[in-house]
């Protein structure tokens, strides 16, 4: 990555977990409902992956922990937390919720809260696109846990068969819900499971951007040029529980600790502050303005949006009746 | 008019709208190569090849997913689901993905993709072979839901499950692959709304889809020759959305109501329509509409409990006759 590439990444990065931050923040004045899952401690894995794809033009899909995946594809942060605030304004009109963002113009094709569900899905992208003949690829990023449903290796096996053009990214956190890796997963390292369908995969420090941005450039390369999968695995750690129900009693704090010393941000930053590249004031200044960005254009939209009509309740659940027309009656033209 | 097998109208479906479209596919278990099970899609594989005629694994959530996922990039799948028993493996994709995605993104994404399966009691198939599942999937927020009774419909609902935006899935049926009937000679869509009145009747209305309105159709010729009444018969073959006007129409004029379904009663199409008929026409009635369907058993593999698990016509004719006070 280029140093003004940095510099920009780690103003995203900081964006991310100040955003994320906030959720947190709205949840507990309860202006956020649902289920919340937040994202602070991994964003060197979305961004790192992101800045050697194309955001926007490659296909990117995820699970329910998918607020920064949708941002960093160019989904707008106001419309995000609008849709967090269940509005209309929201990036799916209020009718998604935290787990299901969505910005198709962007190329985000969805958050989806069956922890398994956008395998498949992302290999369909991929085979759409080796149907089509494009130059995008499809990126799925999901978590560890995942790995263990059916899905999993059904997908992997039909990706590597038809050598579509999909890239598996594996946050592996090292928690299924509340149960850790060791305890629900034979194997612990994730890149030796698509082994056996002939996948090329690597592992890497997903905490240091430099170093998920050095293998997802391989990666993303290799998917691209045609020569089908590729599974990345990311190890990194999620600073709060797996939603906002979780009060982590099954680690330490000792752990959560120990991860914290290893920031995604302040390894960044600490970088370029050595490179001369900027100053610790330079960075505060950074979280400032982030702060004031959220506050008064992310919140204050989401807060002065309008709610969803009540009259629309039934809108989106089928195609738009008028255009469907002629199949529905049987009258085509 | 031609006259063919159900089959070959199927076949003929995906012939079309493949020559047409390039970006419509076909997918499934034996496919390809084999030409399907059903002959469903015979020699297509030879026609359009292994990238748009794709045998997969026997991984039916996953080639479900993957259809899905195709789909919302423009791809137009259409995924068989070699026997609806094995659909339960793909659901999760077909209702938390396809079924659902439009709405959970605000109107921004669509699944236009097609599931085929053949459900129905074969010949001894048993437990894990013979399912009928259109309850299952009739009461999906997003999902159509169509069955055709005979080679025009299956052909024809096809073709407009093939074009239309939302996601359909078509309930077919393995005894009636080989039946044969009239299909027109020029493309034709049937609409996958509605509902048909096949015979018309003034005394009674007989209500089947798929295989059952064959059985009201012989019930009601018994009924007329063999007892003096006139059966209306009524072809339900959407059955997500189920047609409130049709159903409340011809009970309005016939006054009596037998539901005809393959399918076991609890929470089925059966007492949908009855449903249906209490919110739209209750006072028209002049008796309490009546279901005939399957035992509610895990379909028993000899021949003999077999049989007694499926109702049929004289089942049909039974109930009618209870209806009037004949029996």
């Amino acid at each position: 990555m280029k140093l003004e590439d940095k510099k920009r990444v780690l103003r995203e990065m900081v964006l991310h977990r100040r955003f994320e931050e906030r959720c947190y923040q709205a949840y507990i004045e309860r202006k956020i409902g649902g289920f919340l899952h937040l994202y602070p401690g991994q964003e060197a894995c979305c961004n790192g992956v992101m800045e050697a794809a194309r955001p926007g033009h490659d296909y990117v899909i995820t699970g329910y922990r998918d607020h920064v995946h949708a941002i960093k594809c160019g989904a707008d942060p106001k419309r995000v937390m609008a849709e967090l605030y269940g509005k209309e304004t929201g990036s799916s009109k209020g009718r998604g919720g935290s787990m299901h963002i969505f910005d198709v113009d962007k190329r985000f094709m969805g958050g989806y809260a069956l922890v398994g569900g956008p395998f498949p899905l992302a290999a369909g992208m991929a085979k759409a696109i080796q149907m089509k003949g494009g130059d995008e690829i499809a990126i799925c990023f999901l978590g560890d846990a995942a790995n263990n449903q059916g899905v999993f290796h059904e997908t992997m096996n039909m990706a590597a068969l038809w050598k579509l053009p999909v890239l598996f990214v594996c946050e592996n956190n090292l928690y299924g819900i509340g149960t850790s890796i060791e305890r629900s997963t034979a194997v612990i390292h994730q890149h030796k499971r698509v082994a056996a369908y002939n996948i090329p995969a690597a592992e890497c420090d997903g905490q240091d951007i430099d170093i998920v941005y050095q293998h997802a450039r391989k990666a993303v390369d290799h998917v691209r040029g045609g020569n089908g999968p590729y599974f990345l695995e990311l190890m990194t750690y999620r600073y709060r529980g797996h939603s906002m129900s979780d009060s982590r009693g099954y680690r330490t704090r000792e752990e959560e600790e120990l991860w914290k010393q290893r920031d995604p941000i302040f390894i960044l930053r600490d970088r370029l502050i050595a490179e001369g590249a900027m100053s610790m004031a330079d960075f505060e200044a950074i979280e400032k303005e982030t702060d004031a960005y959220i506050e008064n254009e992310v919140i204050k939209f989401a807060e002065d949006s309008p709610e969803p009509r009540v009259e629309d309740l039934e809108k989106y659940v089928l195609a738009d009746r008028e255009t469907q027309l002629p199949w529905l009656t049987g009258k085509a033209a | 008019m031609a006259n063919i097998m159900y089959w070959e109208a199927i076949q003929r479906a995906h012939d079309e709208e493949m020559a047409r479209d390039p970006l419509v596919i076909c997918m499934g278990e034996d496919i390809g190569v084999a030409g399907g099970t059903y002959k469903a899609t015979k020699g297509l594989y030879e026609k359009y090849g292994p990238l748009r005629v794709i045998d997969t694994p026997i991984s039916e959530g996953g080639f479900t997913g993957l259809g899905i996922g195709a789909s919302f990039l423009g791809v137009r799948p259409v995924i068989e689901i070699m026997s609806v028993n094995f659909a339960w493996l793909a659901m999760d994709q077909m209702f938390n993905s396809a079924a659902k995605v439009r709405y959970m993104s605000g109107g921004q994404l669509t699944a236009p993709c097609v599931f085929r399966s053949a459900g129905g009691a074969a010949h001894q198939l048993g437990a894990q072979h013979s399912a009928r599942m259109e309850k299952v999937f009739m009461g999906i927020a997003g999902l159509r839901v169509v069955t055709p009774s005979n080679p025009k419909q299956a052909y024809g609902l096809l073709k407009s499950a093939i074009r239309c935006d939302d996601p359909v899935f078509i309930n077919e049926h393995e005894l009636m692959y080989n039946m044969k009937g009239e299909v027109p000679d020029t493309e034709y869509f049937h609409p996958l709304e509605g509902s048909e009145v096949t015979r018309s009747g003034t005394d009674v209305t007989l209500f089947g889809y798929n295989i059952s309105v064959h059985w009201c159709l012989k019930a009601a010729e018994i009924l007329d020759k063999q007892y003096g009444i006139s059966a209306e018969v009524i072809d339900l073959y959407s059955l997500a959305p189920l047609d409130r006007e049709g159903i409340k129409k011809s009970v309005s004029k016939t006054h009596r109501a037998v539901i005809a379904e393959e399918d076991e009663a609890p929470v089925g199409v059966g007492s949908e329509v009855i449903a249906i008929i209490n919110e739209t026409c209750f006072f028209e009635l002049d008796a309490a509409p009546v279901r005939v369907h399957s035992a509610l058993v895990p379909q028993p593999y000899n021949h003999t409990l077999e049989k007694a698990t499926i109702p049929d016509h004289e089942d049909v004719v039974k109930a009618v006759l209870k209806l009037f006070g004949k029996a």
